[in-house]
């Protein structure tokens, strides 16, 4: 569904220049969920602009079902880790989430149906003729996350997307892109740099390496669906999972405790 | 430019949010000033007994005779009100409006186009610079004395504040928001009306604000030169005439018009931008 093939990209020219991601190859198949996992400034965010066609990468090739993309591809949706400034605070929650919709056609009746639609999955049927800033951090994310499925995109990318909620929220919003991505059998592309985020919710973790990021591996999950957040954290295998994915990220440095 | 609406903004929704009780004292406390002045404006204009500067009562009564005296089928207004306030308040709301409309679409076409400003920005600090009642005799020569050259004065007197706040509105619409706009594929007409537009707005009101005070200055200024109606003409006219009261009389009539269009400003402005202040309460 998506291969990304060898993307290099570089900030500025010359002796500033600072290169952000260095070669990086991924694929994500169709209905597949994979988290790419890497510690903070590591290039996550630039890869998945570059995926978004929202930087021209300096080098390398964005595949989407095959077709070389260069732009932002016509059927693809982000869901922003700034949720607060990725809704828009002059346009209800309902406006909010059909807005996108004109796009895809059908008249104003149709757009307002499939936005309400979208609202009630994320469990905020009510809230459509609110105002995003009256909704709490949580909801305003469940707001975009609605935005994104109402869109019903052929690939949801995710970058840091419960980064800014607090620990119960986020356990929350993680079981709803679970459930989500189940019922429309999405594929989804989800950007993080939390370690058991990364296993609880992926088919697949791709691990990424630091300035230049580079793709450094990759583990295959085989967890049960449904997943708990209770029961699926204490199986050996999610533990002996995180553990790895842990080992990755950290790089080789050996474990120095007395060093800042 | 935007402090002053934010705090318009700030004040009116804490006299919302602490009742009808408050704000009714708030404005009680506010304006026992206002009495007292007028009582001694009145003492201080008998004591002195000078005929350029007649007591309030004098010009009140004196206003009454001279404008609102007229029959019901007018409005109560007499010849010379309908011959000189109608077409003032015409020209400035014009002058404004189309001030407007160009300031808005050239500032939105400025702060989204990096090329063009590139282009036009200098000449726009230079044309900027020339204080707009210089021009007037330049535009008595382009254009008719009257109704023509007084719309130029306002309309390029005004433009300035509308244009360098849209332009500044523009330019920095949130990048996460532009990022979305992009992700979601909207179009150019989507974009313009329902993400820069409404992004710049809190910075365009600010500015139409500032503009609106500034039309009422150049309306008079315009209609001081050459002019055969308006308020400018009359507060002239008057004291040419010797009437003293009614030179006064005028510049109350222009005070309580720019009063009147201030208040009526930020009644739409605080309906319109209700979003954004309320946003910024709970951030």
């Amino acid at each position: 569904m998506l291969d990304v093939v060898n993307l290099s990209h570089t900030y500025g020219k010359g002796p500033s220049a600072h290169q952000a991601l260095g070669g990086i190859d991924l694929n994500v198949a169709e209905g597949e969920l994979v988290c790419v996992v890497g510690p903070s400034g590591c290039g996550k965010s630039t890869l998945l602009r570059s995926i978004a066609g929202l930087i021209k990468p300096t080098a390398g090739q964005i595949r989407i079902r095959d077709v070389a993309v260069s732009d932002t591809p016509g059927d693809l949706a982000v869901v922003f880790q700034d949720y607060s400034r990725s809704l828009f605070p002059w346009m209800t929650v309902g406006d909010n989430v059909a807005l996108p919709l004109r796009r895809r056609g059908g008249d104003r009746a149709a757009r307002r149906a499939a936005a309400a639609d979208a609202l009630e999955e994320v469990g905020l049927a009510a809230a459509a003729t609110k105002y995003p800033w009256e909704l709490s951090g949580g909801m305003q994310q469940r707001v975009a996350i609605a935005r994104a499925l109402a869109y019903r995109p052929s690939l949801l990318l995710m970058d840091e997307p419960f980064g800014s909620v607090d620990a119960q929220t986020r356990e929350d919003l993680e079981d709803l892109v679970l459930k989500v991505r189940e019922l429309h059998r999405m594929t989804v592309l989800l950007i993080t740099h939390d370690i058991d985020e990364s296993v609880y919710l992926g088919d697949r973790v791709i691990v990424l390496k630091k300035s230049p990021a580079t793709v450094v591996g990759e583990l295959s999950v085989k967890l049960p669906f449904p997943r708990d957040q209770i029961a699926t954290r204490e199986l050996p295998a999610f533990v002996h999972l995180r553990a790895e994915v842990g080992r990755l990220v950290r790089g080789k440095d050996p474990f120095r405790p007395f060093q800042a | 430019m935007t402090t002053t609406t934010s705090r318009a903004g700030r004040h009116a929704a804490e006299s919302g949010t602490e009742g009808g009780r408050r704000g009714l004292l708030g404005v009680l406390e506010q304006m026992w000033l206002i009495p007292l002045v007028l009582v001694a404006w009145e003492l201080g204009a008998r004591q002195g007994d000078s005929i350029y500067f007649p007591p309030p009562t004098t010009i009140v009564t004196h206003m009454y005779e001279l404008w609102f005296s007229g029959p019901a089928s007018h409005l109560f207004l007499t010849e010379e009100a309908v011959d000189n306030l109608p077409p003032s308040v015409g020209r400035l709301l014009a002058g404004w409006a189309i001030a407007g409309v160009i300031g808005v679409g050239l500032g939105i076409a400025l702060g989204r186009s990096k090329a063009l400003s590139g282009y036009i920005d200098p000449i726009l600090e230079f044309a900027r610079a020339i204080p707009p009642p210089a021009l007037i005799p330049l535009f008595i020569v382009l254009f008719k004395l009257g109704t023509q050259m007084q719309l130029a004065t306002i309309v390029y007197g005004v433009i300035w504040p509308i244009l360098v706040n849209t332009v500044d509105g523009a330019r920095h619409v949130d990048r996460v928001h532009a990022d979305t706009a992009q992700v979601f594929g909207l179009g150019r007409r989507q974009r313009l009306f329902r993400i820069i537009l409404p992004a710049a707005a809190p910075k365009i009101f600010a500015g139409l604000r500032l503009s609106l005070s500034l039309a009422v200055i150049l309306m008079v200024v315009s209609e001081l030169v050459g002019a055969t109606d308006g308020l400018g003409y009359l507060i002239l006219f008057k004291q040419q005439s010797f009437d003293l009261a009614g030179m006064w009389g005028a510049m109350v009539l222009l005070s309580i018009l720019g009063f009147v269009l201030n208040a009526s400003f930020l009644f739409v402005e605080r309906r319109v931008l209700s979003w954004h202040r309320r946003a910024q309460q709970t951030t």
